[in-house]
């Protein structure tokens, strides 16, 4: 599977997810600078990885949305193509208008860096089919502005659609309904603030994040 | 022209800034005050013949998440 990072300044976690992706697939992804207005082609995943893009100037991920490459990926998102935001990626996600809701200020307004449990609440989807229904797993969150926020109409249609793939299983951040991660209408876009990536081999306090890549790469294909 | 920008969040948005500002002013020992919601000025020189539109296009694109904050327009 051909993968792609988008790399923007202040982007910090590309490294890691590249080497998550590296790790799953056997290739290395391609990685994207902000400045580009094209993507390779045949791409089974785009990820945004975390970090402060822009210095999070304006809103987190605000400035990111209105980047060339990112563009390109709106577009082959809505083609089809998977993409996933972790952290300020999510960020970004929301600001584009690809998902819904916004992130906030952490309701208790400290930055929330530690391992959380999290449940999983769809297991079929793209990235979720190496999960089981209402498992509990745990990621490292490492965020200031995680605190989703929607309208309860909007929260609504995505409880009732399937489009929450994780939840915090503890206190985090604030989030609507405990949201710490949601899909596109079309079940191709993931944003999730918790970085699966930062759980690929035992050395890393554990292995739940591989499954996300691994089970994303036997839906799409090799 | 000068051309200012105010962005505030929706009400009924929590607004966790302005919480601590208002517990802030309260440790300070102000009493009386009720609320305090935070937002951000933004001001904009632009050229005298941009028209209400394109401002408005500027707000809705990028200076104000729509899903958040309100916004509204002071022309100098």
């Amino acid at each position: 599977m051909k993968t792609a990072v988008i790399v923007f300044p202040g982007s910090n976690c590309d490294r890691d997810i590249a080497v998550a992706l590296e790790s799953v697939t056997g290739t290395a992804p391609a990685m994207v600078w902000h400045g580009e207005s094209a993507l390779p082609a045949g791409l089974g995943l785009i990820a945004l990885p975390g970090g402060f893009s822009y210095g999070d100037y304006l809103r987190c991920g605000a400035i990111a949305a209105r980047s060339p490459i990112v563009r390109a990926v709106v577009e082959a998102a809505e083609r089809g193509t998977p993409v996933l935001g972790v952290c300020n990626g999510f960020q970004v996600l929301t600001e584009t208008g690809l998902l819904p809701g916004a992130l906030m200020r952490n309701e208790a307004l400290d930055f929330v860096c530690r391992d959380v449990a999290l449940t999983v609440e769809n297991a079929q989807t793209a990235f979720t089919s190496r999960y089981e229904a209402g498992e509990t797993v745990r990621f490292p969150v490492a965020h200031h502005d995680g605190n989703y926020n929607a309208d309860p109409e909007t929260l609504d249609r995505l409880e009732g659609e399937g489009r929450v793939a994780f939840r915090y299983a503890e206190p985090v951040n604030g989030s609507a309904r405990g949201i710490a991660g949601v899909l596109n209408a079309a079940g191709n876009v993931l944003g999730m603030m918790p970085h699966p990536e930062r759980r690929i081999e035992a050395a890393h306090g554990g292995t739940d994040g591989r499954r996300l890549f691994e089970g994303l790469l036997e839906t799409v294909g090799a | 022209m000068k051309v200012r920008v105010i962005v505030t969040l929706k009400p009924g948005v929590l607004d966790p800034q302005g919480k601590a500002v208002h517990k802030a002013l309260g440790g300070l020992g102000f009493a009386g005050v009720e609320d305090v919601r935070t937002g951000k000025l933004i001001e904009l020189e632009v050229a005298d013949d941009t028209d209400d539109a394109a401002i408005d296009a500027m707000c809705r694109k990028l200076l104000a998440n729509t899903v958040i904050e309100n916004y509204r327009v002071e022309r100098a």
